[in-house]
């Protein structure tokens, strides 16, 4: 290939695309193993299922200090189709744990609002475990752009 | 630390009624990671408990950790059978205990 300046560039920039993904990738992956491991403790081995969980963020949190996270569960809040607890972590934190919500017959609905840290780009999961033992977990990427000028 | 803290529960509802409730704290959240100008880390220092009692029964509870943001915020439901009184307990992890209630009436 010939070093002509349209070449340089496309290498010079892929490069560089290529450094920082793997910059940010292995921190992330570190703690998101960690994640994974605390999901299996939570569950107790249990893998989660999907759907009955759902949880909302925004999409881009200008700033991470303050991430309005909400979580909801389908449930009767009755007997025997109670949501006893949900848990959330977030994968790119120093450490992924973030909240652990128990609700009882009382909470009515199994919802919960509140706000935490995040230190960069990642993922959100919660994990509900029901009365009778089955899981379920929602997972959403939250984008992070601490000191930028959001729009 | 922490100020008086500030809740939204509603004046009344009717029997068996599910109603949100809101509650904030003033409180640094200090989570550990952060070292001061010398380089020195900042030993950790947040609320590690939240409680709402109704009448002595458990309504919702968490268990924060240092992602939870400073001046914990959280918004709640709550099934109220009849008039009484819902208890708010924030645990701090210096031991300190604070408290709030807020009384509901059935009509």
């Amino acid at each position: 290939m010939k070093l002509t300046r349209r070449n340089v560039l496309g290498l010079t920039a892929g490069a560089a695309a290529f450094a920082v993904a793997g910059a940010r990738m292995t921190p992330a992956l570190a703690s998101a193993e960690d994640a994974e491991k605390m999901i299996m403790e939570f569950t107790g081995g249990a893998k989660p299922g999907e759907g009955k969980v759902s949880l909302n963020t925004p999409e881009i949190a200008e700033n991470g200090n303050t991430v309005p996270v909400s979580v909801s569960v389908e449930s009767a809040m009755e007997g025997d189709d109670l949501v006893e607890s949900v848990i959330i972590f977030a994968d790119g934190n120093p450490s992924p744990a973030v909240a652990t919500f128990h609700f009882t017959e009382m909470s009515g609905e199994a919802l919960a609002t509140t706000r935490i840290r995040l230190a960069k780009t990642q993922n959100v999961i919660a994990v509900a475990k029901m009365k009778d033992g089955s899981v379920f977990m929602d997972k959403k990427q939250v984008k992070v752009t601490i000191g930028g000028c959001g729009g | 630390m922490a100020s008086k803290p500030r809740i939204k529960v509603p004046k009344s509802a009717s029997a068996g009624e599910v109603i949100t409730i809101k509650t904030l704290i003033s409180h640094e959240m200090e989570s550990g990671q952060r070292k001061d100008k010398d380089g020195n880390p900042i030993p950790r220092q947040i609320i590690n408990k939240f409680t709402c009692t109704f009448e002595g029964q458990k309504v919702f509870e968490c268990d924060l950790d240092p992602a939870i943001s400073a001046n914990p915020y959280f918004e709640f439901n709550a099934k109220v059978p009849a008039s009484g009184t819902f208890k708010f307990t924030w645990l701090d992890d210096n031991g300190s205990v604070y408290e709030a209630e807020a009384p509901i009436e059935v009509k």
